[in-house]
């Protein structure tokens, strides 16, 4: 009886906050606002022109879309770039041409081999130049810094061949967003062709890594989908692991050793500041938002066995969804809240399993030989990405079911995929043998399209965050 | 059942001592001769090794014992586990002021949350068997490290085996 007493005593006995080490660098300023704006023409939106999916990718990867630099009013500086915002219109095409590379749909050109159009060309394509160079497609646009300091961003689609505008949309922002803007022209031209949501202007929660495999340092940082933008938040002192962007990229939860043992921590990156996840002194990982943001799965050993469990994220009591002798453990949420996607090993080995919100009715739904690990529900809701082991690691992706199993990528080590906010591209990060460096890759839903991301150091634990508004 | 183990650890205890007895003697000097003058009795023989409570005192003690180590994905005490354990529990009988940590971990060939829960539960085992020998709970610290620190560095099956372990550990 009496140890029973002492034992609850410590399970719930609180940490006092106060004395809470930290490993935080500065705080990051939080986002500037993107404001959308008319642009100047006024020609109506074609409707014409196509729709496929990204399913049907041979039929796409000869797409040509031409992409010259954006034109400019008048060349006048901005701190956006050193050399005027006639440059910084040249950087805009670059960051949309790289974008729209690197997902193996289109084959665009850049400003870098392409005339450069006059800004009155910018609603008046000179199309035949544009046919002659066998463009299909045609991306026109326009940087002008206004006089508050602020960008003014105009971006055009025209299909070369119907010589029409297929859509158009123009930015505000502040000259530290200038990328931003890029990238909602890239989304914009991204679901005019292709009818898929958009997922350019996102942002990745990862942990960067350093040093030997047996003295690694791990460090929480942020990057943009592309990878530009790249901010250290925690400084290395202590291990950082398996970040969480929230919905709303206000708050990252994520593991640290600050203070000797693994906690999952939600920073607040607008603040700087860090609170533990719950006030408990056993361990806790595999952090995990709701949709909504209002919910945070944690996975918790006690007394050396690890379930889950879910805690509003402005505090409060915590409630134990598993409640079984095997390693229960992460969890992610199916995109309208009502369901989880988790893995056990109650089974013998690591599988996967669905609940309810609540806990209730869990079943195994990986029966395809090999183990299940990390499952990840798609922001569309029609498939769960895990890690599937079986001899080497790979990505995986099923139906939510358990159905229709396939394997997309083929490295000896691939682990914990993330998936982009359209559900169409996923994430994940690479181990090398021997060596243990690592690398942050992404790979579509055909497996056929495959590239790592450039990260300025060694880079793991990818977590792509939701389209930002 | 206590008394029980008392004598189990007072024996084990003196198992130690005669184990590490370097400042005894084998063999008692042969009895002075008795036209000699007494001599002071000579100066106590100081320690020159570890401090008591420090892991090299502990590993100086224990040796290998230090660390167990686990089958891919279990986490029983096998009989070689157990072995180690008892050399240990009967050192933290000796030194019952020394507080230690038992931390766990796993093999690179795990996804990294499962191997933290791993780790977690492989260095439960072992403090729970220490505390069955007698140990008490509340000198034990238990740590996951999953994969995050490994000590041997090649990526094959004699690695791997090497770091799937449970290490006690003195952190003064």
């Amino acid at each position: 009886m009496k140890p029973a007493i002492l034992a609850a005593l410590l399970l719930t006995s609180a940490l006092p906050t106060a004395a809470m080490a930290q490993d935080l660098g500065a705080p990051i300023t939080e986002d500037g606002r993107v404001e959308t704006t008319a642009t100047d023409a006024s020609a109506a939106q074609a409707e014409e022109g196509i729709s496929f999916t990204v399913t049907d990718e041979n039929a796409w990867s000869d797409i040509g879309i031409a992409i010259p630099a954006f034109a400019t009013d008048r060349d006048r500086p901005t701190p956006a770039n050193a050399d005027g915002t006639g440059a910084l219109g040249r950087e805009v095409a670059r960051v949309i041409t790289a974008n729209l590379r690197n997902n193996g749909l289109f084959k665009p050109v850049g400003p870098d081999s392409l005339p450069q159009p006059a800004f009155n060309q910018i609603t008046a394509p000179a199309f035949s130049t544009w046919s002659g160079r066998s463009a299909e497609m045609l991306v026109h646009g326009y940087v002008r810094a206004r006089d508050d300091g602020k960008l003014v961003v105009g971006c055009y689609l025209y299909d070369v061949a119907l010589q029409d505008e297929l859509v158009r949309e123009g930015w505000v922002v502040g000259p530290a967003d200038w990328r931003r803007a890029a990238h909602k022209c890239s989304d914009l031209i991204f679901s005019r062709l292709t009818g898929e949501s958009p997922f350019f202007d996102s942002r990745i929660a990862y942990i960067a890594e350093t040093g030997p495999k047996d003295r690694r340092v791990k460090r929480l940082a942020i990057m943009d989908s592309d990878g530009a933008n790249h901010r250290f938040l925690t400084l290395g002192s202590a291990t950082a692991l398996t970040p969480r962007y929230s919905p709303d990229y206000s708050k990252i939860l994520y593991l640290s050793y600050v203070d000797g043992n693994p906690r999952i921590y939600v920073y607040d990156i607008g603040t700087g500041k860090q609170t533990l996840v719950t006030e408990n002194r056993n361990p806790t990982i595999a952090p995990r938002w709701s949709p909504d943001g209002r919910n945070i799965l944690y996975s918790m050993a006690v007394a050396g066995n690890t379930d889950i469990y879910r805690v509003p994220a402005t505090g409060g009591a915590s409630v134990k969804l598993t409640d079984n002798p095997g390693i229960d453990v992460g969890g992610s949420y199916s995109p309208d809240g009502s369901k989880i996607v988790f893995e056990s090993d109650r089974s013998g080995s690591q599988q996967c399993y669905v609940m309810n919100a609540d806990g209730t009715n869990q079943k195994r739904i990986s029966f395809f030989g090999g183990r299940c690990a990390t499952p990840e529900w798609s922001p569309r809701g029609d498939q769960i990405a895990f890690t599937r082991i079986a001899g080497d690691f790979n990505i995986a992706v099923m139906n939510t079911g358990g159905g229709n199993m396939r394997v997309l990528t083929r490295g000896w080590q691939d682990e914990a995929p993330t998936w982009a906010p359209n559900g169409r591209i996923i994430q994940f990060f690479r181990t090398e043998r021997n060596t243990g460096r690592s690398g942050i890759w992404q790979v579509d839903l055909t497996g056929q399209n495959e590239r790592r991301l450039p990260t300025p150091v060694d880079a793991s634990d990818p977590a792509w965050g939701p389209i930002r508004p | 059942m206590n008394k029980k183990f008392a004598i189990i650890l007072l024996l084990a205890s003196a198992t130690t001592l005669a184990a590490c007895a370097k400042k005894a003697p084998e063999v008692l000097p042969p009895p002075p001769a008795e036209t000699t003058q007494p001599t002071p009795p000579a100066p106590q023989v100081q320690p020159t090794g570890p401090q008591v409570g420090s892991q090299a005192h502990f590993a100086a003690a224990v040796g290998s014992s230090t660390t167990i180590y686990f089958d891919t994905d279990r986490y029983n005490v096998d009989s070689q586990d157990a072995a180690a354990l008892q050399a240990q529990a009967q050192y933290f009988a000796r030194y019952p002021q020394v507080t230690f940590t038992i931390e766990g971990h796993a093999d690179e060939r795990g996804t990294r949350e499962y191997n933290l829960a791993l780790g977690e539960r492989r260095a439960t085992a072992a403090k729970n068997y220490l505390v069955s020998l007698g140990v008490d709970t509340n000198r034990i610290s238990v740590v996951s490290y999953g994969k995050e620190r490994p000590v041997a560095l090649a990526s094959n099956e004699g690695a791997w085996a090497q770091n799937r372990r449970a290490a006690s550990v003195i952190i003064n």
